[in-house]
């Protein structure tokens, strides 16, 4: 039966109670069950835990605690311990007994679940994992502490306290501490959050208004909302509210993907426990003010991470952005004033409330306050969720935390800020993360993708890939982008197919121009980023491939042949396996097995006429035999 | 028809046109797609002309007008998956069903879509199959289950 919560005195009680109650168990298991995890297979990590429990006749003792992103997604499933704060991935469902018995029970550590180090030498603690020690996680470090959908977790580890503190305060008092907090929307535009809720909070007096959760994270390569959401619903609902009293809004929505299943089944748990507990719903914690949120789920369209497209969806209208001359703060929503800020913006807010606005802004750099959560992903090491404080250089990201690049790989560039943002190169990685400084070097830091990218790929491909992704989810509204980079797309595809021309570059560079002049929005004004960036920091590639007609990251196939070296060829016929043209076949040549020449072994070779380049044969060599040029 | 699926969920949203898209993932949910008769039902639930429904439908991209395969395999095209080869993955499904992306097989068997991120951008490259996440994905592993997928075909 829930508690229904009705002043601050229940609330800490409850507090209070759920406290003891969590305390009450010795040992506590907390199983990573994000959407990475899953992956891997979490969900029968989990059920072996369950059935161990229940077979040892445990329940009693120990907390099974399903949680989460815990942002290690490269080494999942992940299991943290308590009260020994023991730190194990990798986990298998065989693994799970001895873990029982020896760590939890026996207080012996299992030594093959362990991190290894790249010295050799093992974490036994989270702390003491390269990948976690450079972290400040401020918004994710409840993520571990909580089951994802029960509420009461979240209000045992002080949640909810940030409202009852705003309620305490006069809504212009909230907004004073908001703006001197800092903080900046984190969805991409960076605009200051408090300043946008006192433009809210002032427009239209005396109508409705709206709060609104971005959660529509559209950025490939970007995924740290769906984590907050699906890990720790209640921080946003929590956010929204103390935002929705402050400007004086009685309706909220949540605009979530639908391609995120369980962010918007967490997120609808923890709507309806919270309203179960009136935590939403009429007079909130006896404070006179009413307010309840709606999930709608978007369809699938980038551009709607843009406000005005966003609340168009919202209105049942298609994705279309409109003139902003006229703000959505002013007139959004049903032509009403309305609050949009992202899932992270909203889950920073109660910390701010509780913590004070100077606490706050004592993190991060005199123009970006806090901490930013960043997916650290593609040609990295230690793929993941990082959450540091503004400021630190991209280089301890990718190196410190990230750990690298994989297979003693050369690093290229790091793309940030998905398709509005750019390609930046090894020069400029002591950069320091802060949305002007990431502005003015021709990138941006948009929602917080860090896509890392090694010698193996090629910088023009990558202009053509978010160049055709961009083509594709352009509304159609403004000329300038609906056709611009359509053609901007169609001399990519021309220099990637060796047919480039002198002069090319240039015209994309004056296309760009037009383009962001020309269009409405920030998807038509951004869309040549990608392009003019890796102009600006890699242009050579693009003189290798319409000059010498030569792709030097053996990527773009018509640029490449795909050939054997006969002096690792072994003969094992590995590539003839797997070549779906039949174009890898044995040579009259002898193979060279363990540096002598077999006399029964042949060398193979790849028929030219025949092959499409698909590059099966060099994943399935496994002597490096097959080479791209 | 029986399209009283469609009045269920035009009223489970309460009849209103902001919900539109909503109740087109549900009515998508229920048919595997949008067929004609549905959508002019929402119009007429809705009040709304059919105009604005057919609009919003073709807009996002995760409505389908077309009828969609047993087996709906989306292959992520994220940056993340992409610089870790998804565009090559995807070739080599499209050869191993002989469509191209966005089609269905003769037998109805398999839908192939493109998607621009699942967000499970660690495990990239990464082919969602029925809503199972299959994540680190080769050449290798990409054979096998196309071989998975075509053995499911009852």
């Amino acid at each position: 039966m829930t508690q229904t919560i009705k002043t601050n005195k229940d609330l800490e009680a409850l507090r209070t109670k759920l406290k003891g109650q969590r305390e009450s168990r010795k040992y506590v298991i907390t199983v990573c069950g994000g959407t990475g995890c899953h992956g891997y297979g979490c969900e029968k990590v989990i059920e072996a835990f369950r059935q161990e429990i229940a077979s040892q006749k445990l329940d009693k003792d120990v907390e099974l605690r399903v949680s989460g992103c815990h942002g290690f997604c490269e080494r999942g499933p992940l299991a943290l311990l308590a009260p020994s704060g023991v730190f194990y991935q990798r986990i298998d469902v065989a693994d799970v007994p001895e873990i029982i018995k020896k760590t939890l029970l026996g207080k012996e550590v299992i030594d093959k679940l362990l991190y290894v180090r790249d010295d050799g030498t093992k974490a036994v603690h989270e702390k003491d994992v390269p990948f976690y020690a450079k972290q400040n996680r401020l918004i994710f470090a409840n993520n571990q502490r909580i089951n994802a959908d029960s509420i009461e977790d979240y209000i045992a580890v002080g949640g909810y306290a940030a409202l009852a503190k705003a309620f305490a305060m006069k809504p212009e008092a909230i907004i004073e501490e908001m703006k001197k907090s800092g903080l900046r929307g984190r969805g991409g535009g960076g605009f200051l959050t408090g300043r946008k809720w006192e433009t809210v909070r002032k427009a239209q007096p005396g109508e409705s208004r709206y709060v609104i959760c971005n959660a529509d994270e559209g950025d490939p390569g970007a995924y740290m909302d769906r984590s907050v959401l699906e890990g720790n619903p209640h921080s946003v609902i929590e956010g929204m509210v103390i935002g929705a009293y402050a400007i004086g809004a009685n309706e909220g929505y949540i605009y979530v993907r639908n391609e995120y299943p369980l962010a918007v089944k967490n997120a609808r748990i923890a709507l309806d426990r919270a309203h179960k507990m009136g935590l939403l719903g009429k007079n909130i914690l006896g404070s006179g003010f009413d307010f309840d949120i709606i999930i709608s789920r978007g369809g699938g369209a980038f551009v709607c991470g843009e406000s005005t497209a966003l609340m168009a969806s919202l209105e049942g209208k298609i994705g279309e952005p409109r003139a902003k001359y006229v703000h959505t703060a002013e007139y959004g929503l049903w032509n009403r004033p309305s609050c949009l800020n992202n899932v992270e913006t909203w889950s920073n807010v109660p910390f701010i409330i509780n913590k004070g606005a100077d606490w706050y802004a004592g993190i991060g750099t005199a123009g970006s306050k806090g901490t930013k959560i960043f997916s650290l992903v593609g040609k990295i090491k230690n793929t993941g969720l990082v959450e540091v404080p503004m400021g630190v250089k991209l280089r301890e990201i990718v190196f410190d935390i990230g750990g690298g690049i994989p297979n003693g790989k050369k690093f290229k560039a790091v793309q940030t800020g998905g398709p509005s943002g750019g390609c930046l190169p090894e020069s400029m990685l002591d950069l320091s993360i802060d949305f002007d400084e990431l502005t003015k070097a021709g990138s941006m830091m948009g929602s917080g993708g860090l896509i890392v990218m090694d010698e193996n790929t090629c910088m023009v491909d990558i202009a053509r890939y978010f160049t055709k992704f961009l083509t594709e989810e352009s509304c159609g509204k403004c000329v300038p982008c609906r056709e611009g980079v359509r053609h901007m797309l169609g001399i990519l595809n021309r220099i990637c197919d060796g047919e480039g021309k002198e002069g090319d570059i240039e015209l994309l560079e004056e296309m760009s121009e037009a383009i962001i002049d020309g269009s409405l929005c920030a998807l038509g004004g951004t869309a040549p980023n990608p392009v003019l960036s890796t102009i600006r920091y890699f242009r050579n590639e693009y003189d290798a491939h319409i000059r010498d007609r030569k792709c030097p990251a053996g990527v773009c196939k018509a640029l490449i042949t795909f050939t054997v070296d006969e002096e690792k060829c072994v003969g094992c016929r590995a590539c003839a396996k797997v070549c779906p043209t039949q174009a890898a076949v044995a040579s009259d040549r002898p193979a060279t097995v363990k540096g002598k020449k077999s006399d029964k072994l042949k060398a193979h070779t790849i028929i030219q006429d025949k092959c499409i380049k698909c590059g099966m044969c060099s994943e399935a060599c496994k002597f490096d035999a097959v080479k791209i040029k | 028809m029986d399209l009283s699926h469609v009045d269920k969920i035009c009223e489970a949203h309460g009849n209103r046109a902001d919900q539109l898209i909503g109740i087109l993932q549900d009515v998508q949910a229920q048919y595997r797609y949008l067929p004609k008769h549905p959508l002019e039902r929402v119009s007429e639930c809705l009040n709304i002309p059919i105009a604005q429904v057919f609009s919003v439908a073709t807009f996002f991209s995760a409505f389908s007008l077309e009828p969609r395969g047993k087996n709906i395999v989306h292959v992520c095209m994220g940056t993340a998956c992409h610089v870790r080869g998804a565009k090559r993955l995807l070739e080599e499904i499209e050869r191993g069903f002989d469509i191209a992306a966005g089609q269905t097989t003769k037998d109805a068997n398999v839908t192939l879509e493109t998607v621009n991120c699942v967000g499970a951008c660690a495990l990239g490259p990464v082919i969602v199959v029925n809503e199972e996440y299959h994540g680190r994905m080769d050449g290798t592993k990409t054979s096998k289950l196309i071989e998975t997928i075509k053995g499911s075909k009852k």
